[in-house]
């Protein structure tokens, strides 16, 4: 049986809406409209035991909507949603002692209490037994380097900082299934890779299945082995990040500076013009079937060029390639 | 119970660090009660109302003000901060009943900020009046021992009775995702329905009984009451009872509203 099952999973909001302006305000007064909108219209996967899965998709897509179901903190209007054969929502207390949730963007330690005595407070409020728990937070520590933050309070920790301690708070009752929603959103590099590491580890080490949702394409290529693509709330892909990565992931842009203007066509072979502007032009090509150095070499011989880098694909690019890939149409 | 305890305690330990906002409350309620213990003389200066003698009067607005922080009057503020963050998301993560999480959140938020302003109101009006020469103006002591002690359990159940009111703004404040409206619908009820604006007894005689069964009465005016030797024996029990019963009363409607609240429940923001 899978760890996690969802099925045709529905949820709507009902958003109040006013006209702008202060007519639309009196208006409000006396006549109330609402806009009913579909945040999941039938989304559908499973994950199993072990698993780290990465969730992908444009803001608003329904992934973080997703995971406050699958947490049990909101309560889907339709579908199937079992994890162990738990109802999320309906056996509540039961389901939530055994997972564990980092938002990137709330924070779950006490703003005003020191780190340790938040993590403290957790394990009481998860009745963790004591000696486990030093067993457990001492391993932590050791890993996320949270020693010198045990006595700062939380507010006057940096991000990068808060959300090591964040990710910490969420493992001390050693969940089995860990979900992350957004959590290297604004973290610097060094950061970003502490966070991975650590993920990366506690999905090894001790097993834990992982979902995780981000907007950092190097967060999927780094630790997931498989990715569902979600928008308009629905599954539009759901694939191994090894055909992702050979199908899409690996194009790459070569952004050209001309000095001068760029003549009319080029000859690259292997490359297509994606776009031109001014003395800009972008070219797409695939490193495994042309090379960089080559390419460039071939244009600095050819024109005078003021400036060239490169770039990988933005998450929107990679998205859209999906919805074209896939045939969801509405990209 | 370990959970609850640990977020009483929480709650508690973090609300005492603010000492300057008790103090100044502290400063606030002494001249309110001043100014509350003058009116008073001048009423009773024209004639004495049969229902309470003089001194009873000024102990009670003394005890009234040193227990101000005790009234329900506002939903607890980290709760409407959550709500409107939508950090309540994590709340609702812990595998724990949330009522009582919150309840006893709340039961720790409202004793820290009491124990503190009582001591000190208790300093000033017990011992220093009377050392400055205003011993008619003090707050007395207990009737006998055991309306001390009835007073003092009653108070305890005060403590439960106003977290259980506070309770219920907080899952208005939930549903209503703002807590300015339930608030200002509070106070007024409140501070009139409680005694802490004028004893119960000053008001109507014809009201009496209906203002000592409804449920704002166990907040002040029965521990008052209780400590004057009002009630002794089996009717001091029963003025317990009576706190007890709407304690539970209020606690079910609020574990009921909470299960509404969270069932709508929209997590604000991403």
């Amino acid at each position: 049986m899978p760890h996690v099952l969802v099925e045709r999973l529905v949820k709507s909001y009902r958003i109040a809406e006013r006209d702008p302006g202060l007519w639309g305000a009196v208006r409000g007064i006396v006549h109330r409209r609402n806009r009913t909108v579909e945040a999941l219209s039938g989304v559908t996967f499973s994950l199993e035991r072990g698993e780290l899965l990465g969730l992908i998709g444009p803001n608003g897509a329904g992934k973080s909507t997703t995971i406050k179901i699958l947490a049990g903190i909101l309560r889907p209007d339709g579908g199937r949603v079992e994890v162990d054969g738990r109802h999320p929502f309906d056996d509540r207390e039961r389901h939530v002692g055994r997972i564990g949730v980092v938002f990137g963007q709330r924070t779950q330690l006490w703003w005003d209490l020191p780190v340790g005595e938040g993590f403290d407070l957790l394990r009481d409020i998860y009745r963790v037994d004591p000696v486990r728990y030093r067993r457990t937070r001492d391993e932590l520590v050791a890993m996320l380097q949270l020693e010198r933050l045990l006595d700062q309070p939380v507010r006057q920790l940096s991000l990068g900082q808060r959300m090591r301690a964040e990710i910490a708070a969420a493992l001390l009752h050693e969940p089995e299934l860990l979900f992350l929603d957004e959590p290297t959103i604004g973290l610097d590099a060094p950061s970003k890779l502490a966070v991975r590491d650590f993920v990366k580890r506690a999905n090894r080490e001790r097993g834990a299945t992982v979902l995780l949702t981000t907007h950092d394409m190097h967060d999927i290529e780094a630790l997931a082995e498989r990715v569902i693509i979600i928008g308009h709330g629905r599954v539009l892909a759901d694939s191994p990040v090894d055909a992702l990565r050979t199908q899409v992931l690996a194009q790459r842009r070569l952004v050209v500076d001309f000095d001068g203007t760029p003549p009319g066509t080029f000859d690259l072979p292997g490359t297509d013009l994606v776009e031109r502007d001014g003395r800009t032009v972008v070219f797409g090509f695939d490193p495994a079937t042309s090379s960089a150095p080559a390419l460039i070499a071939r244009l600095v011989a050819n024109h005078a060029v003021a400036d060239i880098h490169l770039e990988g694909l933005s998450i929107e690019e990679v998205i859209s390639r999906f919805y074209a890939m896939h045939g969801a149409g509405e990209a | 119970m370990r959970p609850y305890v640990a977020a009483f305690t929480s709650r508690f330990l973090q609300m005492l660090q603010y000492r300057t906002a008790a103090l100044a409350g502290f400063v606030t309620q002494c001249w309110w009660g001043g100014i509350k213990v003058m009116v008073l003389t001048a009423f009773y200066a024209s004639g004495a109302p049969a229902s309470m003698p003089l001194a009873h009067a000024i102990t009670y607005t003394w005890i009234a003000q040193g227990l101000l922080a005790l009234l329900p009057w506002a939903g607890d503020p980290e709760v409407a901060l959550s709500v409107r963050t939508g950090s309540v998301a994590y709340d609702r993560l812990r595998p724990v009943d949330a009522y009582a999480l919150w309840f006893a959140r709340t039961t720790g938020w409202i004793a820290a900020r009491v124990l503190p302003r009582v001591a000190l109101m208790a300093t000033f009006a017990v011992v220093l009046l009377p050392l400055a020469g205003l011993g008619a103006w003090a707050w007395q002591p207990p009737a006998t021992l055991a309306a001390g002690a009835f007073a003092a359990v009653s108070a305890g159940l005060a403590l439960l009775l106003s977290a259980a009111f506070v309770m219920l703004l907080n899952i208005a404040t939930a549903a209503l995702l703002n807590d300015r409206g339930i608030n200002a619908l509070a106070t007024p009820l409140v501070i009139v329905l409680s005694g802490n604006l004028l004893p119960l007894a000053l008001l109507p005689d014809t009201w009496q009984a209906v203002l000592l069964l409804q449920p704002f009465a166990g907040l002040l005016d029965i521990p008052v009451r209780l400590y004057f030797g009002e009630f002794t024996g089996w009717t001091a029990l029963g003025a317990l009872g009576l706190q007890a019963f709407w304690i539970a009363a209020l606690a079910a409607l609020g574990h009921a509203a909470m299960g509404g609240a969270m069932r709508r429940l929209d997590v604000q923001g991403g």
